[in-house]
């Protein structure tokens, strides 16, 4: 019997952009509904009752939410190709705790780069790029925080990274030259197909921060 | 050659109860630190330098840090004794799913009842109590919150139970009166060794809190 794979997500969300690059990698048919926000659909609500949110996975009819929890369901369900997780529990557990600390930092840091001015802007540009040089401290000389090939972290750090374009053209800092190692590894990702096509072009999002500065007024 | 196993934790952490409970599941024998948050130990700053958080487990010299975390690499190391995640990924995937949303929402719901006066305090009772109705929801009628066996979701929410003592007290309500099937399900952990062993006593969590806070 043929699995049956919904992924119900939003183009711009970072965390869709997860599951979308996991399940290219792993080469998963799925069906790929597209919510409005401001209007979810009832099977979202159904399928997520208590976070409401995107994206779901919904797998045969049963829904996995939370993006990490979905990654690593997805990992574990379509075990025989391109694995995120290492065998080793201990390489695992160190892959689940930098994924964990991108949730609770990179993505903070992310949305307040642009919403952000002046002073308060400046002092969110650093934290950030600490964090990045954190995550390249983890990566060392991998050419993948997983190793030889793409693994959760790689995954779970990607859609952040692919705004670092559009961060630039709007902060004052040149990430290529305070954290060469991390634009190595970004570009290096975007080689893979499975990559580059499940995650936004740069353009798109760049006239989407421009759209919002000038709701927000923070241009 | 034996296993070295150390844990840097604080007696009343309900996050470090996770571990001390995971480990005591599995029968591992290991060495308790407790660290002084206001003056933190070389060791805890350098086996945790991103967070400068306990607990952390120690294990022949390599840190896992973060209470779900450090859980899960327990099962996966000490895998022939007491599985505490089940083996199919649905079921993986909802434990995980369950235990995210504790972490999320129960801290900071509690620590508004020990913190706030008046209104803001009613607020915040009013939200954990809805938090609590919501896994008392998804646990139904099944003993444990994954079926039959005590597990790793069971061991995420018990810990809080400790600090219901010092919740009730500051918040002056009775959580029992509101969710008695979680209570029911609390009172049966606690019949575990490893769960009446593992958790802080609720008077020494109450008596942390008032130093804590200032109360």
């Amino acid at each position: 019997m043929a699995d049956e794979v919904v992924l119900l997500d939003y183009w711009l969300s970072p965390f869709g952009m997860r599951l979308r690059i996991a399940l290219a990698l792993k080469g998963i048919k799925y069906e790929h509904k597209e919510e409005d926000l401001t209007n979810k659909s009832p099977l979202l609500l159904q399928s997520n009752p208590v976070h409401k949110k995107i994206p779901v996975l919904i797998h045969n009819g049963k829904p996995v939410c939370e993006s990490v929890v979905a990654l690593q369901y997805i990992d574990e369900v379509w075990n025989d190709t391109a694995p995120l997780l290492p065998s080793d529990p201990y390489l695992k557990s160190q892959a689940r705790f930098w994924a964990d600390f991108v949730d609770k930092k990179i993505y903070g840091y992310g949305k307040a780069l642009w919403t952000a001015k002046g002073e308060e802007l400046e002092a969110v540009q650093k934290d950030h790029l600490d964090c990045i040089k954190l995550l390249e401290g983890e990566l060392g000389d991998k050419p993948f925080f997983g190793g030889e090939t793409i693994g959760l972290l790689d995954v779970t750090l990607l859609p952040f990274a692919s705004w670092f374009s559009v961060y630039e053209k709007f902060g004052n800092l040149s990430l290529e030259a305070a954290c060469p190692k991390f634009i190595a590894w970004l570009k290096r990702c975007f080689l893979i197909q499975s990559v580059s096509e499940s995650l936004p072009a740069a353009e798109k999002l760049y006239d989407y921060v421009v759209q919002m500065k000038k709701k927000l007024g923070t241009e | 050659m034996a296993d070295e196993v150390v844990l840097l934790d604080l007696y009343v952490s309900m996050y470090g109860m996770r571990v001390r409970l995971a480990l005591a599941e599995k029968g591992v024998k290991y060495e308790y630190k407790e660290e002084d948050l206001r003056t933190k130990s070389q060791l805890l700053l350098q086996m945790n330098p991103v967070h400068k958080k306990i607990p952390v487990l120690i294990h022949n010299g390599k840190p896992i840090c973060e209470s779900l975390i450090i859980v899960q690499y327990i099962d996966e190391v000490w895998k022939d004794k007491a599985p505490l995640l089940p083996s199919d990924p649905y079921q993986r995937a909802q434990a995980r799913f369950w235990a995210d949303f504790i972490d999320k929402k129960l801290y900071d719901a509690g620590k508004k009842i020990c913190t706030t006066k008046g209104e803001e305090q009613e607020a915040g009772k009013k939200e954990f109590i809805e938090i609590l109705k919501v896994l008392e929801g998804e646990l139904g009628d099944k003993p444990y919150f994954m079926g039959e066996r005590f597990g790793f979701l069971d061991i995420a929410l018990i810990t809080f139970y400790s600090w219901f003592h010092a919740y009730e007290t500051l918040g002056n309500f009775s959580i029992e009166a509101e969710c008695p099937k979680l209570i029911s399900w609390a009172k049966r952990c606690m019949q575990k060794e490893s769960v009446s062993k593992s958790l802080a006593d609720p008077k020494k969590v109450y008596e942390f809190l008032v130093v804590m806070y200032g109360l």
